[in-house]
């Protein structure tokens, strides 16, 4: 369904939806994988971007949404003095991430680093600003982050789903859509929860102390 | 929100009202906010494209790679043409300062794209200021604009990648003219006619940037989509009726940018910014941007 608003926005620091918005949006995410601006960064260019990204400040829309500036933060063209002096250690470099008709022309790869803490993840920027993250930590999502999203692999064990979302409903957090993917039964069971609050640190923390909980992680939503 | 815009405008007409009321009326139920919230949304990009407007016509702007600004500047201070002094080159004016401040990394609206955003604002704050129409009228005026966007997106493309520059300046003169005819106190019909009068003088409008930059030709082709906006809504002001509708020029947009080549879908690898020039010039900037 498309929206007005979607049409007349997002208000962004130009030139590009795709390699200036969008971009800024996957590293914001990268940024919520290790919950602040990390220490050391690698990013590495895909496609499109590799070939036109300097030209349309894609290499500071992403090191900006690291530093935590939203699309429309004009900031974002000052992004790389900036993050010097926030002692953010950028590298980037060119990549192929796959063939040209599998992976999305702009696609990136984000290794962040924060107090001890690495997360890698690849996302695209898919035009309009809109974005999808492929893959966190080497697992493989499919997550847009216009929603309040909480991921976790957990060990296929009866009523781990109904744990969950009782946990958020006791938060007074409203699931919005859920999906739960697994390899092979009683093998390791994938769930992508949107949701439509934030959910607080407690209830992060209770979803983590899960002995069948694996691997979780919070991203707040980028849009909007 | 409508998947026509002929539902639309006969929905508008039987209830006697105008576009912008049944697009906020869908708009507030498919998203579960209030009419109110959704204006204040637009009342803030109305703002940010007023303030685009201002900075870019400084013209103290350069973009990123050196290609483009400074020239809509030209058309407030330079000398005069046979439009100086009437809407039309002040629409010019505005289109080619948006794009600079685009081209220069400042903050814009991307409506419908970052690569078309000049269009809307020039076309509707320069009839606005030109005429003395309220900014609430104005933000009507967007709501009509995202509806028609709306439409352009659900039935063909807003995506210079997908559908060539038909998709994004062209779609651009579509949405400005219809909405602008409503401003301008025309029927939904008739904002209708807006459209497809817009919409048929862009067909098979390639994207060819030079380099892959959202810089060269899209500044000046937001300047002349605004020019193809304006005679739409001239034409259409005037009780001139095009005989395709608006619904079926945007599926004919749609299908020509699903058979465009793919070196005329935002590449860089034909049209403009294939030429012997065009090569040069991408080779030059890119190679001064690498060294910055």
């Amino acid at each position: 369904m498309v929206s007005i608003l979607d049409i007349i926005g997002p208000v962004m620091v130009g030139p590009s939806s795709s390699h200036t918005a969008g971009a800024c949006r996957l590293g914001l995410i990268a940024r919520n994988l290790v919950g602040g601006t990390p220490q050391k960064a690698h990013i590495e260019l895909h496609g499109s971007f590799a070939r036109t990204g300097e030209g349309h400040g894609t290499d500071k829309a992403i090191v900006g949404g690291l530093l935590g500036f939203r699309p429309d933060d004009d900031r974002l063209r000052t992004a790389l003095d900036i993050a010097a002096g926030e002692a953010l250690d950028y590298t980037f470099a060119k990549t192929k991430l796959g063939e040209e008709n599998e992976v999305h022309p702009n696609s990136v790869r984000i290794t962040v680093e924060r107090d001890g803490r690495t997360s890698v993840m690849v996302g695209s920027s898919l035009g309009a600003g809109r974005i999808l993250v492929n893959e966190i930590d080497g697992y493989p999502v499919e997550v847009h982050a216009d929603l309040h999203t909480l991921l976790l692999v957990a060990e296929d064990t009866k009523g781990s789903i109904a744990r969950i979302t009782t946990l958020l409903a006791d938060d007074g957090v409203n699931i919005a859509t859920l999906r739960v993917s697994r390899r092979r039964r009683g093998g390791d069971a994938f769930m992508v929860i949107e949701v439509d609050e934030p959910p607080g640190d407690d209830v992060r923390d209770h979803i983590r102390a899960l002995p069948w909980v694996r691997w979780a992680r919070r991203l707040d939503k980028v849009t909007g | 929100m409508f998947t026509s815009l002929a539902s639309a405008i006969l929905e508008a007409e039987s209830r006697g009202l105008r576009l912008s009321e049944v697009a906020l009326e869908a708009e507030s139920l498919d998203q579960g906010r209030s009419v109110a919230d959704i204006r204040a949304a637009l009342a803030r990009a109305l703002a940010v494209m007023r303030e685009a407007v201002a900075r870019g016509a400084e013209g103290d702007l350069k973009s990123t790679s050196g290609l483009v600004g400074g020239d809509a500047a030209k058309l407030r201070h330079g000398p005069a043409g046979p439009m100086s002094g009437t809407p039309f080159r002040d629409v010019l004016m505005r289109a080619l300062a948006v794009q600079e401040v685009n081209a220069a990394m400042g903050v814009i609206v991307a409506a419908p794209t970052a690569g078309g955003a000049g269009v809307l604002p020039a076309v509707l704050t320069g009839l606005a200021d030109a005429r003395g129409i309220s900014d609430d009228r104005v933000i009507d005026a967007l709501a009509t604009a995202g509806l028609i966007g709306a439409v352009i997106a659900d039935r063909a493309s807003l995506s210079g990648a997908e559908g060539g520059c038909q998709a994004e300046t062209g779609a651009a003169a579509g949405m400005a003219a219809g909405a602008a005819v409503e401003m301008l106190g025309g029927s939904p019909a008739q904002c209708g006619h807006a459209v497809a009068l817009a919409q048929q003088g862009t067909l098979g409008l390639v994207c060819d940037p030079l380099g892959g930059l959202v810089e060269l030709p899209c500044v000046f082709r937001n300047a002349t989509g605004s020019a193809i906006a304006l005679a739409a809504i001239e034409m259409a002001l005037a009780g001139i009726e095009f005989a395709i509708p608006a619904d079926e020029v945007i599926d004919t947009m749609g299908q020509i940018g699903r058979e465009m080549d793919v070196r005329y879908r935002e590449t860089a690898g034909g049209g403009l910014a294939a030429t012997p020039t065009g090569r040069r010039l991408a080779k030059e900037r890119l190679y001064q941007l690498k060294r910055n």
